[in-house]
């Protein structure tokens, strides 16, 4: 069977629309699992009008490559850890990214034999190769900083964005060279010189910043599908590649809105690095006061009877696997009668919301799961505000110390719940390597131990207690 | 109008498609949003297919193609795969 290119166009335009259903679908937990469905179809109905079309005429190879991908994409989907999601992600962006410059190249071979080469082709060639060179490269440095094959610290040097600038020049005269003269040398140095730079711009970051560069390269593999929609001439590359493209674009901001930082910021700072994190005197006078720690039993004490129990969930409540433990807790306080909540921030764990999905993998049911804006109000009618595993997020000084390194980011007002509770491993300062004023106030006790340990004492404490 | 004339339309109106979709995607969603993402953009598919399938392609556009179709069938399988996954795990109150 074949089908007219007009009758492909079509068919491609449906796929369009599915993919905008698709991710119309995320609008609500409830309506989510269809939209993913209406992807699927998408994706199979684009991928069967490309087979029956009349440029596909060999089908060997590629039915070889898309069963050993659904083998090898099947396994890993079933076997990621969802801590692991974010490198799961990056590895895709590679993939994206890896996918865009063979496709390119491969363009350019099978054009050049057949003497159909144009300016414009291969100007559109160059740019997806670059964009997805650069995707490629930044994704692998992105997952091995999350996979910890590659320290997690920013690698800054001196003159590194010369050398980037440099970099970037360099890859612009290649593939203006090569638009030019259709010379085969400058489009490898342009393709090599482009991983070069993917490594560059990605290594200087640190592990604290992963969630915007996760988005940031959820973007490039976008743009990098797009470029080879132009290449191609394919409106479904396009449109899917300005979807993708945006949704990264979209995430990164709110990532970066959400840490009080500018994109430019993030991209070329080497946040952590800044070892400068001077205490201002009001925390110097606040730590001069000490901290009280408290028992699990002292928690109990104010949250078995208490009204509303606010939860608030960091990356180490991931790291502890305490979200289990929690999740028992939370059901034998609703049993009491308790109202409980768990309030997120937006960068809280690895990705954009990564502690959600961590949340519901614990059966925590979503509508207990709210998000900075929508839980803030409710914080002063907290009678218990209990923080595991996060810290930066929960730091008043964010607010009222100018000096503050984190001064501006927008935080979870834990301060203002009428007794606070922070489970805490030891008095290490957070990412941002900043002292948080909470622990000191007078109404904020630490239980120092492990995260986990720590949630399953209070669960069973919870249960045998009866007072 | 010329054929990329006709690109740069599509592109730019998916774009504004693309902002207005992703702004009424839910925080609580924005990690299965990602993986769907990378589902989606497995699409490039279809230029790896044309790659690969071209009657005269040579060996080496063969060979480059048929890494293209692998890697892209990896983000469309797992990225379908592991948001189903993902979204199944969100439960409302019982």
């Amino acid at each position: 069977m074949q089908i007219s290119a007009n009758y492909q166009a079509l068919a491609y335009l449906v796929s369009a629309i599915l993919f905008i259903f698709a991710l119309k679908g995320l609008t609500h937990p409830a309506t989510a699992r269809r939209g993913n469905y209406y992807g699927m179809a998408g994706m199979a109905l684009a991928i069967i009008a490309t087979l029956v079309g009349a440029e596909v005429q060999s089908y060997g190879l590629i039915i070889a490559g898309v069963a050993a991908g659904a083998v090898i994409g099947a396994a890993l989907a079933a076997k990621v850890k969802m801590t692991a999601m974010p490198q799961l992600v990056a590895a895709l962006h590679s993939f994206v990214g890896m996918a865009a410059v063979l496709v390119a190249i491969g363009t350019y071979v099978n054009r050049a034999a057949a003497g159909t080469l144009n300016p414009v082709l291969m100007t559109e060639l160059a740019v997806g190769i670059v964009i997805g060179a650069i995707t490629f490269s930044g994704s692998v440095i992105a997952f091995g900083k999350l996979q910890g094959i590659i320290s997690g610290k920013p690698v800054v040097f001196k003159g590194q964005h010369l050398l980037n600038a440099a970099l970037g020049l360099a890859i612009v005269a290649f593939g203006v060279h090569f638009g030019m003269t259709e010379s085969v040398v400058s489009l490898a140095l342009m393709t090599l010189i482009s991983f070069v730079l993917g490594f560059t711009l990605i290594i200087p970051i640190g592990g604290a910043d992963m969630p915007v560069i996760i988005s940031m390269l959820n973007s490039y593999s976008g743009w990098a599908a797009a470029a080879t929609g132009f290449t191609l001439q394919n409106n479904l590359l396009i449109i899917v590649g300005a979807l993708v493209g945006f949704s990264g674009a979209i995430l990164s901001y709110i990532m970066c809105r959400a840490m009080n930082r500018s994109i430019i910021n993030v991209v070329f700072g080497g946040f952590g690095s800044d070892s400068s994190a001077g205490t201002s005197s009001a925390a110097a006078l606040a730590v001069e006061k000490g901290v009280r720690s408290a028992s699990v039993e002292d928690a109990i004490y104010w949250m078995e009877d208490a009204g509303k129990v606010i939860i608030i969930p960091g990356y180490g409540m991931a790291v502890a696997q305490a979200q289990h433990a929690l999740k028992e807790f939370m059901d034998l306080l609703i049993e009491r009668g308790v109202e409980v909540k768990f309030a997120i921030h937006p960068v809280a764990g690895r990705m954009p919301g990564h502690m959600n999905v961590l949340l519901a993998e614990a059966d925590i049911p979503y509508d207990h799961v709210l998000e900075m804006d929508e839980i803030n109000p409710e914080f002063p009618t907290a009678d218990v505000a209990l923080v595991v595993g996060a810290n930066d997020v929960t730091n008043p000084a964010a607010k009222t110390d100018p000096s503050s390194p984190i001064h501006g980011m927008p935080i979870l007002d834990v301060s203002k719940a009428k007794q606070i509770y922070v489970i805490k491993r030891s008095m290490n300062p957070g990412y941002a390597g900043v002292d948080n004023l909470l622990y000191y106030q007078d109404n904020c006790a630490l239980i120092f131990g492990d995260a986990k340990a720590v949630c399953e004492g209070l669960a069973s404490a919870l249960k045998g207690g009866g007072h | 109008m010329p054929d990329t004339l006709v690109a740069l339309y599509v592109f730019v109106l998916a774009c504004f498609i693309g902002y207005y979709v992703i702004w009424g995607v839910t925080p609580s969603l924005h990690t299965p949003l990602v993986s769907l993402t990378n589902a989606i953009s497995g699409i490039i598919i279809v230029g790896a297919l044309l790659v690969t399938g071209l009657e005269e392609a040579s060996t080496a556009a063969e060979i480059m193609g048929f890494f293209a179709v692998l890697l892209a069938s990896i983000n469309v399988f797992g990225g379908f795969l592991v948001t189903n996954r993902m979204l199944a795990m969100f439960k409302k109150k019982k």
